[in-house]
């Protein structure tokens, strides 16, 4: 039984007399423990897929199944790591994380527990030490941090990354690939990533989904990267393997699906 | 005028260290006591910055004020005829002296107290109000054209309707207050829910909360700084309609004796309880605005 089956999902907007076709029969499985990313142009429905299987956007027809069960509703079985993290200001780190661990298990375990259960999530992704801080006294990078960490906490089945690096700059970005695949190796996560940078697909999938262009948006090609775990960054710059993956995904992206800018 | 003695300090300390020998620790030349007085002059700078230009103005109004109510067919009162008159209500507003007799301190009490009750009332009613319109489609089209003719009736206004409904002039007067405080913080509290960030109720609904929880954990916060804007409006307009009630109610707020003041022709008391009414709305207003910075300290700077 697969884990997690994405069974021939459409999606219509429907705005007044005009609809439009976001995403068109799409289907995926996803095995327990994988890491997939989703990549294609900006606009052609990714996020609305992640959203799909969230719950957060209903699909107009088909249906997400998570271990044999359909799942239409948002759920911290599925937690999300939203692009801009979505952290609450008025909240300090701790309690951003807490809001979720008391909410999950705030009948099932004792408060100690739910203590160092929140610790231990915030010293994963080396936050431990901001923990009195409000998201407003600390950077991006690390605010991001604190989102996963509210993911993680959760203990969901599936791990949902939305653009989780996409405001951040380059060196940022890095230090939190790292720390998630980091974080993939240790827990074992399933996780789908939303993102359009390339190297950043290749870098932490097991599996690249690429999406076509929208409107009606469908899975074009499913890339394996058949690279070793663990990774690391620089070696990979001169590997044969990772070349061929970014080069394949490149042409999918560039040559047979180039973005064609509307108007 | 302390600032450049720190800078010469600093300075001093960078020479030595640089020139001198690294090994040794050379304690600065200047004492920390000097650093001390150094650090505090800005702000005793900043105070009297800040206090001056207002005390220059009220003096020259007082001047303007003098001069002009000092000519023998002046209707007004100069200031210093209200000191000689009204000496007693400015420098002793706690005396009690008889039911009606009393100091302008406890009258401000008396008032503030039914501004307490009526504007907690406003705050508490209009906040779920707000909530309710803020997130219902429905409740915003059947409830605020409601509100947006309602909320024009000028408090007074509702104060004959009110004494023939509760037959008594203390609850009336609380709930002239009440009209006349709920409607900005129904309508700011309405706006407030209304631009809660979508992300948050993402959040929400992944984290499954219910809707007591979204309430306190989500909504309330995150519309707070909207929240104490209504709040902020609300608590000056309780302000403004108590006087006026109570000029219509009697009893033994400072609106009342006002009136009382007006019907003995008695000026300068008069003119006495307006600077009291005028510092104690400031001051009101100055609590709820520092509530609202505690409460909202968070969610402001993001």
């Amino acid at each position: 039984m697969s884990y997690l089956k994405i069974d021939h999902v459409d999606k219509r907007f429907q705005r007044g007399a005009a609809t439009t076709e976001v995403l068109k029969d799409i289907s995926l499985v996803i095995d327990k423990g994988e890491f997939v990313s989703i990549i294609g142009h900006s606009g052609c429905g990714k996020s609305t897929l992640l959203n799909i299987i969230a719950g957060l956007t209903p699909a107009t027809s088909g249906g997400i199944l998570l271990e044999g069960k359909e799942v239409n509703a948002p759920g911290p079985d599925r937690a999300v790591v939203f692009q801009n993290h979505s952290l609450l200001p008025w909240l300090t780190v701790y309690d951003n994380v807490a809001l979720a661990v008391n909410k999950v298990f705030g009948g099932k375990k004792s408060k100690a527990e739910r203590h160092d259960w929140i610790m231990h999530n915030l010293d994963l992704v080396q936050m431990g030490h901001a923990r009195d801080k409000r998201p407003g006294e600390i950077s991006g990078g690390m605010k991001q941090r604190v989102g996963i960490a509210r993911g993680l906490a959760m203990e969901p089945k599936i791990l949902l990354l939305d653009e989780p690096f996409g405001a951040l700059d380059a060196l940022t970005r890095a230090h939190l690939q790292d720390s998630v695949m980091q974080i993939h190796a240790a827990l074992g996560n399933t996780m789908i990533m939303i993102t359009h940078d390339v190297d950043e697909a290749v870098l932490l999938s097991d599996r690249i989904v690429m999406l076509t262009n929208g409107p009606s948006a469908r899975i074009g090609e499913v890339l394996d990267v058949r690279l070793t775990r663990p990774r690391k960054r620089l070696e990979l710059v001169t590997d044969r393997t990772y070349i061929a993956a970014r080069e394949s995904v490149l042409k999918f992206l560039y040559e047979r699906h180039r973005f064609v800018e509307a108007a | 005028m302390g600032q450049p003695v720190l800078k010469d300090a600093i300075a001093g300390a960078a020479i030595v260290s640089l020139t001198g020998k690294p090994s040794e620790v050379l304690p600065l030349p200047a004492g920390p006591s000097k650093s001390v007085a150094a650090r505090l002059a800005p702000l005793a700078k900043g105070a009297l910055v800040n206090m001056v230009p207002p005390l220059i103005t009220i003096a020259l109004i007082l001047l303007f004020w003098q001069i002009a109510a000092s000519g023998p067919q002046s209707s007004l009162p100069p200031p210093t005829r209200i000191w000689e008159e009204a000496k007693d209500l400015i420098t002793e507003p706690f005396y009690w002296a008889g039911s009606q007799d009393i100091g302008l301190g406890w009258r401000i009490l008396v008032s503030l107290q039914r501004v307490a009750i009526g504007f907690s009332l406003a705050a508490i009613v209009g906040v779920l109000l707000g909530t309710l319109v803020g997130q219902s489609v429905w409740a915003t089209r059947g409830l605020d054209p409601v509100f947006q003719v309602l909320r024009t009736v000028p408090p007074l206004a509702w104060l004959p309707l009110s004494l023939a409904a509760f037959r008594d002039s203390q609850p009336s007067a609380i709930f002239v207050i009440f009209i006349t405080a709920i409607w900005p913080v129904i309508i700011n509290t309405a706006v407030g829910i209304r631009n809660i960030p979508q992300d948050y109720r993402n959040v929400a609904k992944v984290l499954r909360l219910n809707q007591v929880e979204f309430f306190y954990k989500i909504m309330v916060p995150s519309a707070a700084p909207y929240i104490f804007t209504g709040l902020r409006i609300g608590v000056g307009l309780s302000w403004l309609a108590i006087v006026a009630a109570e000029m219509l109610t009697g009893g033994v707020g400072i609106g009342f004796f006002i009136w009382d003041a007006w019907n003995s022709s008695r000026l300068s008391d008069i003119i006495v309880a307006l600077v009291y009414i005028g510092v104690v709305g400031f001051l009101l207003d100055r609590l709820v605005a520092l509530i609202g910075h505690v409460v909202t300290r968070g969610t402001a700077t993001n």
